[in-house]
Parts: C-alpha cells; sequence; structure tokens
C-alpha cells in the first residue's frame, strides 16, 4: 500500500545511500530570473546541458506588462532576457520569450501546452513550482546552484520529505472559491506547518475542483511551507490535458492515459500526518497581517495581540498591525484599498477571469481605486479576448494587460507606492513585496473583483449584484 | 565552495520569525546576472532609510556597531520562507555571515545554504531562547561551531545538531555535487534508457 507522493518518488530513484537520494527530474522549467548564474556555472565547468529537450524557458518575472516594444523595456532587466535568450540559443532549450504568442508565467504556460504530467518530477528556480502538483506531478521549487545541478545532470540531490494528508471534506458553500480553501489550510497549520511534508489533497471538496481551482491550491503549498503538493490525477486531468500541444502524441495517448491514472495512493496507504477540514466552514478569507497564516474570514475582526498567548506570535501580529496600519476589533469588512491586482500564476487562468468578469460586469470600478488585470499567459489573454471578458474589464474601469508575474513580486514597474492597499489575488502579502511600504491583502478573484467595484472587502456571498 | 570546518565568531541576533527571502533581498536587487555583489543589499529595506542605500536605519540590530563583525546569524523560527531566490543566501554570505542558527527555517532556503558554503542549524526552541539571553548579556562574545563534532561551544555550554551526511561531506571538504552526481553517469544514463521504453512520450522528437 504506497501513497501516490511514494510511488512517484520510488520510480525516480537514480541511487539511494544512507538516505541521500539522487532523484531523477523529467521535466525542467527555467525563467530570466534566478537561471544566469547556472547557465555561467556550466559553461565555466565546460559542462554541456543534459537533456536540452526536457527543459522550457520563459521569460515572466521582470518583463513589462503594458507594453511588447522592447526599446521600453528598462536596461537591466533587458539584460537578464537577453541573457536567457542567449543561453537557451547555445543549449538548444525551447524558448517562450516575451514576444512569443505562447509566452506567460510559467506555472501557467506548461499546464496548457501540456507540459505538466501526472507521475512527472518537475523543477524550477521559483518557490510556486508546487503548483504542478495539481496534476499529481511532484514538482517543487529549487536555488539557482540546483538549476545549475538539473542543467547539467538531470537529477537532484534530495532527502525524503513526509508524507502529510490535508483532506477538505463536504463541498463547498457557493461563492466560496479554491483560493479561500487554501488560505484557511495555512490560518489552520501555520506558514511552516507542513515544512518537511510532501501534502497530498484529498476529499470531496478537492476532488470537485477545476484543474485551475487544483492549481490554486497547490501554487500556495509552499506558504505552508511544504516541499510539495499534490491531487491525485482523475478524469478531470485527462480531459484538461487532451489535445494539448505537447501532451502525448496519438501514438501513446492511450498508454500515457493508463500510466497517469495509477499514480494514485493506495486505498489503505498511510501518511506521516493528516489534517481534516469541513468544506461547509471555510468562508470568504482575506489576509489582515504581513504572513499568509495571518488570515480570517471577511465576516471577522482584526485580532487583538494582547489576546494571543504565545510571545512570538504576539510580537509578529504587532508588527504586522503596525506595518498595515489597521488597529484591533476592526471590521475586516470595512478595510478600503486604492489598488487591486488580478494576477499571478495563483490566480490569473481563464477561469478566474471569468469569475472576475462575471462579478463586474456592467458595474464600475470605485473612484478611488486602480485597478488591474493580468493574464497569466499569452493564450489566456487571447480566450478572454475571444469571450469578450477584456471589454467587461476595460469598461468596468480596469486595466488589462500583458501577461507576466507584475505585482505578485513588483520586479517590474507594477509595483504599490508606500501606503498604497491592495487586494491581491497573488500569494504573498510579506512587507515590501509588492512595493516598499505597500499593504498587501491576499483574496480569491470574486473578493478582489467586488472590492474593486466597492472600494472595500465584501462577504461575497452578500453581495448580489 | 568554500569549505566550512570550525567556525568562531561573534553572534548577530534578529528577534524575529518567519524573516522571508524578500526580507533578506528585495526584487529590486534580483535583477543581476552573477552571483556576488548581494552583500550591500542584504535586509535592504530594514538596513536602510533610503531607497538608494546610503542613510542607514541607526534602529535595525545588524547596524549596531557590536554586531560589524559578526558571521553567526542567531534568529527565530521559518527562517528564510517564502521565495526559492538563492540570491538571499548569496547576500548573507557576502555580507559576512557563514552560519545561521534558528529553531526552524524554509525547506529551499535551508538547501540553498549548503550550496554555498553555510551551515545552516537547527537547535531546540528553549536552547535558542537561552542563546538570545546570553549574547544579549555578553557584548562581543564569541562561540565555537564545530561541524565534525556537530556541536555549538557558547558560554560554557554545548548544544549539539543534526546534519545530513551527505551534505556535511560535502560542506565539510567545500566539494561541488554536480561533480559527484556526475560519478554515477552511467546511472543516469541507465535510468534513462529504462524509461524510454516505459515512457516513450517523453523522450520523443523534440520534447
Amino acid at each position: 500500500m504506497k501513497t501516490m507522493f511514494q510511488k512517484i518518488w520510488e520510480e525516480h530513484l537514480v541511487s539511494e545511500e544512507n538516505g541521500t537520494c539522487i532523484l531523477y527530474i523529467d521535466r525542467h522549467l527555467v525563467h530570466e530570473v534566478t537561471s544566469p548564474q547556472a547557465f555561467e556555472g556550466l559553461s565555466l565547468a565546460g559542462r554541456p546541458v543534459r537533456r536540452p529537450e526536457a527543459t522550457f524557458a520563459t521569460m515572466d518575472h521582470n518583463v513589462s506588462t503594458r507594453t511588447k516594444d522592447l526599446s521600453q523595456v528598462d536596461s537591466i532587466s533587458l539584460v537578464q532576457m537577453n541573457t536567457l535568450s542567449d543561453n537557451c540559443k547555445k543549449n538548444g532549450i525551447r524558448l517562450f520569450d516575451f514576444n512569443h504568442p505562447d509566452n506567460g508565467i510559467v506555472h501557467v504556460i506548461a499546464p496548457e501546452l501540456g507540459l505538466t504530467h501526472p507521475g512527472m518530477t518537475i523543477v524550477c528556480g521559483d518557490s510556486h513550482t508546487s503548483t504542478h502538483g495539481a496534476f499529481g506531478a511532484l514538482a517543487f521549487g529549487i536555488g539557482t546552484s540546483e538549476v545549475e545541478h538539473v542543467l547539467a545532470t538531470q537529477t537532484l540531490v534530495q532527502t525524503k520529505p513526509k508524507t502529510m494528508e490535508i483532506r477538505v471534506e463536504g463541498s463547498l458553500s457557493p461563492l466560496v472559491s479554491a483560493k479561500d480553501i487554501i488560505l484557511a489550510i495555512i490560518g489552520k497549520i501555520g506558514t511552516d506547518g507542513a515544512t518537511g511534508y510532501v501534502v497530498e489533497y484529498t476529499g470531496e471538496a478537492i476532488r470537485s475542483l477545476s484543474m485551475e481551482g487544483r492549481m490554486t491550491i497547490c501554487n500556495m503549498s509552499i506558504e505552508a511551507g511544504a516541499r510539495a503538493g499534490l491531487v491525485a490525477p482523475d478524469e478531470t486531468t485527462i480531459q484538461y490535458l487532451t489535445g494539448k500541444e505537447f501532451s502525448p502524441s496519438k501514438n501513446h495517448w492511450e498508454a500515457a492515459q493508463k500510466q497517469w491514472l495509477s499514480y494514485v495512493s493506495d486505498l489503505g496507504a498511510t501518511y506521516d500526518k493528516t489534517i481534516v477540514l469541513q468544506a461547509k466552514d471555510i468562508q470568504p478569507m482575506v489576509t489582515w497581517g504581513t504572513s499568509p497564516g495571518q488570515v480570517l474570514p471577511v465576516t471577522e475582526n482584526i485580532p487583538d495581540p494582547l489576546n494571543i498567548e504565545d510571545p512570538m506570535i504576539r510580537k509578529s501580529a504587532e508588527m504586522a498591525l503596525s506595518y498595515m496600519d489597521l488597529k484591533p476589533g476592526q471590521k475586516i469588512s470595512e478595510i478600503a484599498v486604492n489598488k487591486v491586482f488580478i494576477g499571478s500564476c495563483t490566480n490569473s487562468r481563464i477561469e478566474d477571469l471569468r469569475i472576475v468578469a462575471s462579478t463586474v460586469k456592467g458595474r464600475k470600478v470605485h473612484p478611488s481605486v486602480e485597478a488591474i488585470v493580468v493574464p497569466g499567459s499569452g493564450r489566456v489573454k487571447r480566450q478572454a479576448e475571444k469571450e469578450g471578458l477584456n471589454t467587461i474589464f476595460t469598461e468596468a474601469g480596469f486595466q488589462w494587460r500583458n501577461p507576466g508575474c507584475s505585482m505578485c513580486l513588483a520586479m517590474n514597474d507594477d509595483v504599490l507606492s508606500p501606503g498604497d492597499r491592495c487586494a491581491s489575488t497573488s500569494n504573498r502579502n510579506f512587507e515590501g513585496r509588492q512595493g516598499k511600504g505597500g499593504r498587501t491583502h491576499l483574496v480569491g478573484p470574486a473578493m478582489a473583483a467586488a472590492t474593486a467595484i466597492l472600494g472595500h472587502f465584501v462577504d461575497i456571498r452578500e453581495w448580489n449584484p | 565552495m568554500k569549505a566550512f570546518q570550525i567556525l568562531e565568531g561573534k553572534v548577530a541576533l534578529l528577534d524575529r520569525a518567519n524573516i522571508d527571502t524578500d526580507a533578506i533581498i528585495p526584487k529590486q536587487f534580483l535583477r543581476k546576472i552573477e552571483r556576488s555583489g548581494f552583500g550591500k543589499h542584504l535586509f535592504h529595506d530594514w538596513r536602510f532609510l533610503d531607497n538608494e542605500g546610503t542613510k542607514l536605519n541607526p534602529e535595525f540590530v545588524l547596524n549596531l556597531p557590536r554586531y560589524s563583525e559578526a558571521t553567526i546569524l542567531l534568529t527565530r523560527d521559518n527562517f528564510g520562507c517564502g521565495s526559492s531566490r538563492e540570491h538571499a543566501p548569496w547576500a548573507l554570505e557576502d555580507y559576512g555571515f557563514r552560519s545561521i542558527i534558528a529553531p526552524s527555517f524554509a525547506d529551499i532556503f535551508y538547501n540553498n545554504c549548503f550550496k554555498n558554503g553555510m551551515l545552516p542549524i537547527v537547535l531546540k526552541n528553549s536552547e535558542v531562547d537561552e542563546l538570545f539571553l546570553m549574547v544579549t548579556r555578553n557584548d562581543g562574545a564569541k562561540v565555537k561551531i564545530n561541524l565534525d563534532k556537530q556541536i555549538v561551544e557558547a558560554f560554557g555550554k554545548t548544544y549539539s545538531f543534526e546534519v545530513d551526511g551527505f551534505r556535511k561531506h560535502c560542506l565539510w571538504n567545500g566539494l561541488d555535487d554536480i561533480g559527484l552526481t556526475l560519478q554515477k553517469e552511467a546511472k543516469i544514463k541507465q535510468y534513462e534508457d529504462k524509461f524510454k521504453q516505459i515512457k516513450p512520450w517523453l523522450y520523443e522528437g523534440a520534447l
């Protein structure tokens, strides 16, 4: 009796000595910010890229979302972009560059191109690589030295993590989303609650999610400290992968499907730890602090640090409230924002944009709010435009941008100013993450959309436009 | 990679939990293509009062004169959480830190340290509390870290810690693990040959 993690792990073991494992990597994703030093290291050591055909690259972290005109891009970012182009050309790696029609956020484009398959091992120099676990792939973020290691050897040196099951039983209330599930989980177990574990998400509420929803959940596994997140592959997974550009060819499609569906945990397999949540208890969530674990249902009030017993947690809460300029007892639903960001590898897929469009259709963004929608990829952008979502956004007063990581980490010019308060569909509310002095509240796409209209948070279940 | 064997040095205190890699090295400094020169931007938003990094924040602990020569950072739970950016250990190492002691670390950051000749040490919460107290009371005192014996010697006491055998071996000898993995090239090739049969779609054409 094995868990799906054990099956994937054991299949990919190249060697194991005294607990140190060499794990084969099926897919390596590369972007412009964490790869230049890795390619430089290879070149200095005179080592080739072992399997360029298993490696795919994109430009996403520092790219402009305002223009595709390279002459308008700032010169420092351009050096990184050109360096990636040169490295890919020199090493025969397929690159979806800035002006490629399918360019976009690495964790959005790989699944939509069919590069992510169940049972794979996938790595990328980016912590949100955990996203791909939604397909039942063991996927995790690595540092630049490890990027170099994978380029040179197609393997990684690893110690075996423990396994955790997070089971979400029952069904979600209407308008409560995958984002609310994962925020509720992080709120419950903390930002280091899953450190050292690979998490498998199970239960009816997970099973009934679309691939987009599963990706949102697995994406933020890292925010609970997990090495990776997993959802067992099923018909929903197969449906999603059908006909994708890089899905297995006709000759192999039947065999591939059969193998994919074997990467599920056996009945009676045991985990090192199990946590259970009831879906009906999960409400629309809003972070109030500077760590994703500082999160509450929108119906609650800002907590009073004086009521927190643990001195370290109390101190963190005090510092967070001071940075966020919030007072204990304040109603979360009354907090006003002046920025709304809809995007990032957590919530920039077509399903997310459809939810936003249906929430804002025929309404206007609040006059004191600046709101942007940044699609996750060129494909998402084209699909949204085909469905007319862009017209709904722009008529409501949202800016409709080009794909990129954008204000999730604010490496480009989509940056909060000091004192700005932002409702963001991204994944991190750290101090200064979206811009020095900027204040981030993490929310799901429907909540972000409604907040843009009202100018403050709202219980989306009671807001009936 | 620099070897790490025995380190005797002063300790700086950073009394805060969940310090993320965005705080360690903010994103505006990630736009370089080199590995070096990140130390001057370490903890930028906390260390400096201005965006240019010219005005030191006198209230930030690392700016206190007594910590200027510290090579060991003592801090709290979940240090290095968030982004996988290896620029975080690059910045800490370039600034002068060779070891970080905390009750827990984020996974990717912990890994990244070992690739850069740095030793992250996990001690119990009560031990970290004790060290915080003792360092505060004994300004400028040095503590000694011995990787071989897996101990921290401080203020007349010995604290032992765990470290994975392979990582210890690489760190002690300053070894590049790519070279070590490539010694197993035949096994990697064998694996690939086997899976070309089992999952041929992963090996077809340009893919």
